[in-house]
């Protein structure tokens, strides 16, 4: 099977560029592609749309670009917990697109299973249904699109050569539906795992949809709200 | 006004076992961001509940201890949580697809304003504040029954519960009943039916006109 590694966050994002749109997993902070953000950051590209559920959260994940002004616009469905999109947005900094997430996820999803649209409830009769069409089935329902990117940046707890990819407990959210609807999927892993190591009912992501994976380091793996019993 | 100095009626911890009261035996279960999470911690495992968070798990049980916290183990207010043998995890369009495809029986959301069609606002004040929907919308589309559990007036000490939502509605028509620490109540169409007022409290202290209840 084709060998997709790359060495380094630097030689796997080598041609990103000012303009592009980019998805970006995780919920929150969790399951996020920290060292392919930290990197991005490095090279300072600017103008990027970006797409990811909450555009970082509490100054960290993709806030930090924010906070460099490299992202113009951002699609995503919740602003709560991050003061600097916020900020940004009703400063007119950021162009905004709020997606309920259900329906953020399922047009990610269509965008990677070549579906052209779908019809769903979810906003209808809101300021989300303006614009679209509506249809009524056994209740009414509203057209949505599938959502497409240039990249996405991922990151998977192991994976192979291949990218074939396992998630870890609820860090999976976006991340492999994110993996299937850009052209370039570019995959950071805790582990880089031999072929065959993940057991081939397990995979999560067939690596087909994957371009390039590499080896990532120095894990923060913030944990934002750590609420115990004891 | 309220009088947040003399608090009255019920504490979050019983506006949350009143609800747990109304969830059947073997029913699923998705609790929304805050107060709402607090149904988790108080729900008996021996009632076979399960907790769905959108955020991709199905059977949510409580919190973890120190020991066994893991930062890839959250629910949909990104607070660390454990869960039950037998729970599952999934990617958020299978999570989203269990609520939009009625697979889920109960869903416990925040509020800012319902009215009496059942309409809900929770996820913008124009001009001042945006959290945006989330999972909201879904939800409060997929879910078969939707509660909404809040507190009973605004800071500003307006009541939240009105003839017709002013902020930019989450859904239409879509509330079965609202909890506040006042009482329990259900939107008519037409007007509020008081299932329930929490102890001590008369419906005059409700701020609600009486056209508007039943």
């Amino acid at each position: 099977m084709k060998d997709k590694t790359f060495s380094s966050s630097q030689e796997a994002l080598h041609d990103l560029r000012d303009g592009i749109s980019l998805m970006s997993g995780g919920f929150g902070l969790c399951g996020i592609p920290e060292n392919s953000i930290d990197e991005i950051a490095r090279q300072g590209i600017r103008d990027i749309h970006a797409i990811s559920n909450n555009i970082g959260n509490s100054g960290r994940g993709l806030a930090i670009l924010l906070k460099n002004g490299q992202i113009s616009r951002a699609t995503c469905s919740y602003v709560g917990g991050n003061p600097d999109l916020e900020q940004q947005m009703l400063a007119g900094q950021v162009e905004v697109t709020l997606v309920p997430q259900g329906t953020f996820s399922e047009r990610i999803r269509a965008a990677g299973m070549g579906i052209r649209g779908f019809y769903t409830p979810t906003g209808y009769g809101t300021l989300v249904a303006e614009g679209k069409e509506a249809k009524e089935f056994d209740k009414p329902c509203i057209l949505e699109l599938p959502l497409h990117a240039d990249f996405a940046i991922i990151k998977a707890e192991r994976g192979d050569a291949f990218g074939n990819l396992w998630f870890k407990e609820t860090a999976r959210n976006f991340s492999p539906l994110m993996g299937m609807a850009a052209k370039v999927t570019i995959v950071e892993v805790e582990e880089l795992v031999p072929l065959g190591a993940i057991p081939a009912e397990d995979i999560h992501l067939p690596g087909i949809f994957v371009q390039r994976i590499y080896q990532g380091s120095n894990y923060r793996n913030d944990i934002e709200i750590p609420v115990y019993a004891d | 006004m309220s009088e947040s100095s003399t608090p009255r009626g019920w504490t979050r911890e019983e506006m949350a076992d009143e609800i747990i009261a109304l969830i059947p035996s073997g029913a699923s279960l998705n609790l929304g961001i805050g107060m709402p999470t607090l149904i988790a911690e108080r729900m008996d495992p021996a009632k076979s509940v399960v907790i769905h968070s959108e955020n991709g798990v199905l059977g949510v049980k409580g919190r973890p201890t120190r020991a066994t916290v893991s930062p890839t183990l959250i629910n949909a207010g990104k607070e660390t949580i454990s869960v039950q043998a037998g729970a599952s995890f999934f990617d958020s369009a299978l999570s989203f697809g269990m609520i939009r495809g009625g697979h889920i029986d109960f869903c416990v959301l925040g509020g800012m304003e319902v009215d009496v069609q059942g309409n809900l606002a929770n996820w913008m004040v124009p001009g001042k504040k945006v959290t945006g929907m989330g999972g909201a919308m879904d939800l409060v589309n997929g879910a078969r029954q939707i509660i909404i559990m809040q507190s009973h007036f605004s800071r500003g000490g307006e009541c939240k519960l009105l003839a017709e939502c002013r902020l930019p509605l989450t859904g239409r028509g879509v509330v079965h009943r609202v909890i506040t620490e006042l009482g329990m109540f259900v939107p008519t169409g037409t007007a509020f039916r008081v299932e329930k007022l929490a102890p001590g409290i008369t419906m005059a202290e409700l701020g609600i006109v009486p056209e508007l209840l039943v």
